[in-house]
């Protein structure tokens, strides 16, 4: 490390790195330096001059936050000249604002205004534009979307949305246009910013000093000194970003983005503006229990509690405890995940309990497992900004993982190459240095041909395969049958791209791969991953600093509902219900036996419903009834069921066709922790209460267990953590008062434990990792005479899921009201499908209609549905081929065909449909 | 592909792997081609060099002598040199606006005309001075310009009824 700097600061001496700017030394000594255009992720642009300072022996005054440290410098922040030049600098701004501090939103929650109180300028020394007040200009407003208005007579040109929108989000939407008095903020052609390539983060917003950009969520119902901000976890995806909930009169009136370790203050639109559906009047305020005229009638917590203990022992009794199942959910809390399998297993007596975790990471979770010892990403979101070259796979992260995509686009801007694998041309692959677009489920043949190019030109990593793993021969010999030729022809990738991307990743020092639901959703999607974990071993990018294999897990609690152990397999902390020794230590905490043999996962019990064999399932937060493939036959398993309980926040899908339904809490109303994709336990607040008699699902199963007579006695969620704790050595040292602000990364073992961001780096958790050689299989479904284009399917960047929260969110659903299925242009043109065309895609499982895209930006042969859409639900198409270890569905798969439909008389009825659910990790740290 | 997109492409052909240094001259030359930048040309060139088109607009924008309407059939630009200012070409440029209805770099709805500023012409003689289809008009005044604007709709109108 270089020597460090000495200077003085307003009398004060300090030190620090060569390199550092003085408003930086300034911050870290406590000295506070007025800024409006410097922002910590952005770059410094100097530009607004407020951040003025005197240095000894400079000609003039100096910008702190471009000018670097000196040794000896003396800086004064505060002398006479300082404060004139920094107030004529407000002046001139002040000069050309449109001052309605009177009406406008941000009022309160302004620099300006908090800078012009300060230094006493009000812009009536300078000849200006001197809006009056409420007066702009035609075209300085723009309020045509749902999510914020654009007031450029309040830009103060500071620039930093034109650097957040291409520094860190890469889009680029908004750049200075004009010149002179003249310069404006603009989106190409002054277009609205609908019509531009902005994807409505609000980044810009939350950067945005002034009132210029302000949220539309909220106006008029309270400023930033009239509510409370409740720090919570977004509850959309795996990133877990953290957000603050603004309560005003028990009431939510908006949200924002805030400092936290897995967003570091950016969010996407969703986390952003995504939270009208708290209090949508949808919400289920009681019970509901179907009574003898078919219908579901409102009732008493007593009586509907009751009647699911009854209906559950006598099913029990009749058929046994492995007659009834249970789906716990990604979108609950750790601790009521723990409760639900607990109760699952200590008072029904079955392994039956599984989660949506089975659709989109099972197969991560078996197969890192298996040769890794840990099913988990091994590294944490903010390290790829700090990688030399990435290989995403399988993820189009910028709409699925957006907070994640952000941080690969500042990897890309500080030089990191970027390799992408992908159908489609998502915003990743048109950034990608190189794009990969293979055949869907052709990942294991381009993968292998990678390893085949690294060992034929000897850029592995020798020494890493020596000394941390094993089986390195097998998969030698294995990939040696790959060579790039005939992985061009499986995959019809180029052989030279194979080529040029093998050597791009094994050369760079740091190599990240990151992967999601394009990999795992497949009937070979344990050997996909596997493969990936053979590349990163061969290369040596484990265990280190931005390298890694790297899930992104789909919902915000998907990690933690494994950890949980709501899975079939594994206890909390993926200890084997199999193992007599931990089995038992649960049997003791919780004094009740426990079953060895392993239960049946999410697809089997729809199975064993749709047989007979099933005869009750209890269903926490989930909605298989858009989530999984082939939904017609998951509605036939579910109508075939004896007792059918749904404990939701919305009467979704499923739940109508419930027997009971038990209305719970949201997020925004209990207490309790998510597990974030980087296994970042991190706090959920709660903001508001419950509309009518919803509870928080862990008190509702706290009062079910008691109707089996295990009285739990839990009166705070922290009481949960700290049993579940106990147990799960992984856990051990979690508790509440250790998570404020920035929670911890499991494995976090005991109570000084700092956590773990990067796992294996000294041993694997198996000890040694497995290279397991891998062969390309055609997926279970090929397309055909009758079905001959390939139907892939995932999320996009509006919706979450099933819908049933993003659909409910006003400014969402405005902005994207309706699903549709990409087809590729020259398809279009030979099957006579025009943009915008209603169509029907067909599998032979079930047809949907819904409206073509026509886009160049997906292979022929292949179409692209997202599957958050009920009217035009993608999963009915779906195929529901099982991998034979994972047992997860080939979502991303199936053969159909397409067949355009007349224009009239098919209106609105589009739906989305991806195949993105959630992303399951587990670790297997009890496997023998 | 349309024509123009053809075209577009063609001149980008001129400039491969390039960075954004070649950004001016490549709008130059589509300006010239197309007399124009159109919004898909932009785009075009966006792709080309990897920009967001926000940046090329805000860099076309910088420099006055990009258009990005196509010209009208009478073309009318104003000097906004300092000689042409003293002698009160704002007052003139002020009062195009008015009563074409447009503003410097836009064409009128119709088609008819369109307005642009430049710098000095060289003429500073003859200043204020504007030209309309490229024929100078020295020493201009606000009723000159308004008379300009009338022949050449009188022109118009009287082909129309000829036709
Ligand atoms: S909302 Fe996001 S994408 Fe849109 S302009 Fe702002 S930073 Fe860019
Ligand atoms: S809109 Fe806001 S952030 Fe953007 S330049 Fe203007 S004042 Fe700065
Ligand atoms: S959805 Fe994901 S990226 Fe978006 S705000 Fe929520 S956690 Fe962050
Ligand atoms: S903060 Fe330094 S110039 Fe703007
Ligand atoms: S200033 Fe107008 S011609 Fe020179």
């Amino acid at each position: 490390m270089a020597d460090a700097i000495k200077l003085n600061i307003d009398g004060t001496d300090v030190e620090t790195q060569p390199g550092t700017t003085i408003i930086d030394v300034a911050t870290e000594a406590g000295i506070e330096i007025p800024k409006l255009c410097q922002h910590r992720l952005l770059s410094a642009n100097g530009t607004c001059r407020m951040c003025l300072v005197e240095v000894e022996g400079a000609r003039t005054l100096l910008t702190a936050c471009t000018t670097p440290v000196q040794p000896g410098m003396k800086v004064s922040t505060r002398s006479e000249q300082v404060l004139r030049a920094r107030r004529s600098v407000l002046e001139f701004l002040l000069a050309e604002h449109s001052l309605d501090c009177l009406v406008c939103e941000r009022s309160g929650d302004c620099r300006l205004q908090d800078y012009a109180y300060e230094y006493g300028a009000d812009g009536r020394q300078i000849a200006g534009k001197h809006y009056e007040r409420g007066v702009e200009e035609p075209g300085e407003v723009e309020a045509d979307n749902p999510f914020f208005v654009r007031d450029m007579s309040k830009c103060i040109l500071c620039g930093r949305c034109v650097r957040m929108c291409a520094e860190v989000m890469g889009y680029g939407a908004v750049d200075f246009a004009s010149r002179g008095a003249e310069t404006k903020v603009a989106t190409s052609f002054e277009m609205p910013l609908t019509e531009s390539s902005c994807v409505f983060c609000g980044n810009c917003v939350t950067a945005c000093p002034t009132g210029a950009l302000q949220p539309k969520q909220g106006a008029r119902q309270g400023r930033a000194y009239e509510y409370e901000k409740v720090r919570t976890i977004c509850p959309y995806c795996g990133v877990g970003c953290s957000i603050n909930l603004h309560v005003r009169d028990g009431r939510i009136i908006g949200s924002s983005a805030v400092e936290g370790p897995a967003n570091r203050g950016l969010v996407c639109v969703k986390g952003h503006f995504g939270h009208g559906w708290i209090q949508d009047e949808d919400r289920l305020t009681r019970p509901l229990v179907r009574k003898d005229d078919g219908e579901l009638h409102p009732t008493s917590w007593d009586e509907a509690l009751d009647l699911v203990a009854e209906r559950l022992r006598t099913i029990k009794s009749k058929h046994g405890s492995d007659a009834i199942g249970g789906l716990a959910s990604a979108k609950c809390t750790n601790e009521e995940n723990y409760l639900f399998q607990r109760f699952m297993r200590s008072c029904v007596a079955t392994n039956n309990v599984d989660h949506c975790a089975r659709l989109c990471h099972a197969s991560t979770v078996a197969g890192l497992a298996t040769v890794f010892g840990s099913g988990a990403m091994t590294n944490s979101n903010w390290e790829f900004e700090s990688s030399d070259v990435l290989f995403i796979t399988g993820s189009n992260t910028t709409e699925t993982h957006p907070v994640i995509g952000a941080v690969v686009e500042r990897g890309r801007r500080a030089g990191a190459k970027l390799i992408v694998a992908d159908p489609r041309v998502t915003d990743m692959a048109y950034r990608a240095d190189l794009h990969l677009q293979h055949h869907p489920g052709s990942d294991i043949a381009l993968l292998n041909a990678m390893a085949h190019v690294i060992l034929a030109e000897g850029l592995e990593d020798k020494e890493f395969i020596e000394n941390r793993t094993e089986g390195f021969a097998e998969v030698k010999e294995k990939v040696a049958e790959y060579s790039p030729e005939r992985a061009a022809e499986l995959t019809g990738v180029p052989a030279a791209d194979i080529i040029e991307a093998a050597r791009m990743f094994a050369r760079e020092r740091r190599g990240a791969v990151l992967y999601s639901m394009g990999i795992t959703q497949h009937s070979k999607g344990v050997d996909n991953v596997k493969a990936i974990a053979n590349l990163a071993m061969l290369t040596g990018n484990i265990g280190r600093f931005a390298t890694g294999v790297n899930p992104l897990r789909g919902q915000n609690n998907v990690q933690g509902a494994c950890d949980m152990g709501c899975i079939p397999s594994h206890l909390p902390g993926y200890q084997l219900v199999s193992k007599k020794e931990l089995r038992s230590k649960f049997e003791r905490a919780w004094g009740s036996p426990l079953r060895a043999d392993p239960g049946l996962t999410m697809i089997e019990m729809i199975n064993e419903a749709a047989d007979g064999g099933l005869r009750a399932l209890y269903i926490m937060g989930e909605n298989p009834m858009l989530a999984d493939p082939d939904i017609t036959h998951v509605k036939e398993g579910l109508e075939n069921l004896d007792f059918l309980v749904v404990q939701d926040v919305f009467l979704t899908e499923t739940a109508q066709l419930a027997d009971v339904v038990l209305p719970a809490a949201s997020f925004a109303e209990k207490s309790g922790t998510f597990t974030n994709t980087e296994r970042r336990v991190q706090l959920v607040r709660p903001a508001v209460s419950s509309p009518g008699e919803a509870k928080a699902d862990w008190r509702i199963l706290c009062d079910l267990a008691a109707r089996f007579g295990q009285s739990w006695g839990y009166e705070e969620s922290a009481e949960i953590m700290s049993d579940l704790s106990a147990l799960t050595p992984s856990y051990g040292g979690i508790s509440y008062d250790r998570l404020d602000p920035v929670g911890l990364q499991w494995p976090c073992p005991d109570a000084d434990h700092p956590g773990t961001p990067i796992l294996h780096t000294e041993t694997f958790a198996r000890g040694k990792g497995l290279f397991s050689p891998v062969d390309h299989r055609p997926p279970a479904e090929v397309p055909n005479g009758e079905f001959p284009i390939v139907l892939t399917t995932g999320r996009m960047l509006y919706h979450f899921h099933t819908g049933s929260m993003t659909r409910r969110a006003p400014s969402l659903h405005a902005h994207v009201p309706t699903g549709y299925v990409e087809v590729n242009e020259q398809d279009a043109g030979h099957l006579g499908i025009e943009h915008g065309q209603p169509v029907k895609v067909i599998s032979r499982r079930g047809g949907v209609v819904t409206q073509a895209v026509v886009t160049p930006n997906i292979k022929q042969g292949v179409v692209f549905m997202p599957f958050h859409f009920a009217e035009a639900a993608a999963n009915v198409l779906t195929n529901t081929a099982l991998d034979p270890v994972a047992k997860i569905p080939e979502l991303k798969v199936c053969a159909v065909r397409l067949e355009p439909q007349p224009w009239e008389g098919a209106r609105g009825c589009c739906c989305e449909t991806s195949g993105e659910s959630d992303a399951f990790e587990a670790t297997n740290e009890g496997s023998d | 592909m349309k024509e123009s997109a053809k075209k577009v492409k063609a001149i980008l052909a001129k400039y491969p792997d390039s960075g954004r240094d070649a950004l001016i001259p490549i709008l130059q030359d589509i300006q010239d081609e197309l007399g124009y930048l159109p919004t898909s040309a932009i785009m075009q060139v966006g792709a080309h060099l990897a920009l967001p088109s926000s940046k090329i607009y805000g860099v076309a924008t910088f420099y006055n002598q990009f258009r990005f309407q196509p010209k009208g059939r009478n073309h009318i630009t104003i000097c906004r040199g300092t000689a042409c200012h003293v002698k009160g070409s704002g007052k003139l440029l002020e009062n195009a606006v008015a009563t074409l209805k447009i503003k410097p770099g836009q064409t009128s709805r119709d088609k008819l005309f369109s307005l642009e500023t430049v710098a000095c012409m060289g003429a500073c003689g003859l200043a204020p001075v504007i030209t309309v289809n490229d024929e100078f008009n020295a020493k201009a005044s606000p009723a000159k310009l308004n008379r300009l604007a009338r022949c050449c709709k009188d022109e118009i109108t009287q082909e129309r009824e000829n036709s």
